[in-house]
């Protein structure tokens, strides 16, 4: 349900790059997201449109990188992948792990169009 | 400094940081947390409660786990103690808040109309409704839902995530993105145990440590009056190191939230 709060959030965001570039509009949005974000890709896909509408990026493609689980053991020292709901160790199944992937919500990037006027 | 948001991008280097795509179209790489705005809000909301020693709770937990049954016998019980005020946050109704005021103690009640969750910019409003001087722990009982509230930083310090032993005791492997932003984890109505055969408090709190948090897990009951001591203590604990922080100008953020940036600054 808060993906539609997600969305308008990601609106503004576009909208500040459109202006900080000077660009008429937005062609492509990519957002990476993890797992651990609370978001769910799909939801936020529906919700885009309606916070787009009307807006220099309502015909933006929105696109998703998706960030695999990854944790940092903090006894072992191995880096592996884990399940959503299970961040232990893969390598010595310890639970004291950092999340060093996953848990992303970013606007990675955003491809914009710059030349109001048709190509000659 | 900054690569995350574009400003480090001069006229003079626009040509190396911007790869045309297309003919008319330029790829511009951002990088930020798209709730960055809600962040910023937080902040500046988090700088608030540091100015005036303040310790801010965010409490999350499913409906009817006992957030409000917890918040009336702790305020009682501290009442000689400390000044507390709470921000209530429910989709309807003034009914929480006024049970925090028949306590005597000052409440501001968000009602949110359909919204799931508290935002940052809605605490900031509620703040400007509220009298914080004199305030030494301010309680912010989010809207009863385990998914949504945990995605958004409101501004507090800690993070409380309440689960009653009449839900599941396998609800931090369902829920693990609130339930690893927890700092505290209480179990709640644990009266009801003796008479519950499907719930085990060691298994809840295994499923926490399968999400590599090492939060403190108490077991209580607020209507019985069981376990509350360990929960008091708690509290003084962290107001003690709220006011430690504040003395050196430091603050802090709930556990988890920004773990990962680090890293992620690393490999972006």
């Amino acid at each position: 349900m808060h993906e539609l709060a997600v969305a308008q959030a990601l609106v503004e965001q576009v909208d500040a790059v459109i202006n900080q570039h000077g660009a008429t509009q937005a062609s492509l949005i990519r957002v990476r997201i993890g797992p651990l974000a609370g978001v769910v890709p799909d939801l936020l896909a529906t919700a885009f449109p309606l916070a787009a509408a009307g807006s220099r990026m309502e015909h933006a493609e929105l696109e998703f990188t998706h960030a695999p689980i990854k944790v940092h053991c903090q006894t072992c020292g191995a880096n592996t992948k884990a399940a959503m709901n299970r961040l232990i160790c893969g390598a010595c199944g310890d639970w004291h792990t950092q999340v060093i992937s996953g848990d992303e919500l970013l606007l990675e990037s955003v491809e914009l169009e710059t030349s109001p006027t048709p190509i000659r | 400094m900054c690569d995350t948001c574009g400003c480090n991008v001069t006229p003079g280097n626009k040509h190396l940081a911007f790869k045309p795509v297309a003919k008319g179209a330029t790829a511009v790489s951002v990088l930020k947390g798209l709730l960055a705005k809600n962040d910023d809000q937080a902040a500046h909301n988090r700088e608030h409660f540091d100015r005036r020693g303040i310790l801010a709770i965010n409490l999350m937990s499913s409906p009817g786990s006992g957030k409000t049954a917890l918040l009336e016998a702790t305020l009682t019980m501290l009442k000689d103690e400390f000044t507390c005020a709470v921000i209530e946050g429910d989709l309807e109704t003034e009914n929480d808040a006024e049970r925090i005021r028949a306590k005597g103690v000052q409440a501001h009640q968000i009602v949110t109309g359909t919204a799931c969750h508290l935002d940052a910019h809605l605490v900031h409003d509620a703040l400007h409704h509220m009298t914080l001087d004199g305030v030494d722990i301010l309680f912010i009982e989010n809207v009863g839902n385990l998914v949504c509230p945990a995605s958004f930083d409101l501004g507090q310090h800690l993070n409380v995530t309440l689960l009653s032993v009449t839900e599941g005791d396998d609800k931090p492997a369902k829920y693990p993105v609130m339930f690893r932003a927890a700092d505290a984890m209480l179990l709640t109505k644990t009266d009801l145990l003796a008479v519950l055969d499907d719930f085990d408090p060691d298994k809840a709190e295994a499923h926490l440590r399968n999400l590599a948090n090492p939060a403190p897990v108490m077991r209580l009951s607020a209507r019985k009056d069981m376990g509350m001591d360990a929960w008091f203590t708690w509290l003084r604990e962290q107001l003690a190191a709220q006011r430690a922080r504040v003395a050196i100008g430091q603050s802090r953020r709930p556990a988890i939230q920004s773990d990962g940036m680090k890293y992620h600054r690393v490999t972006a």
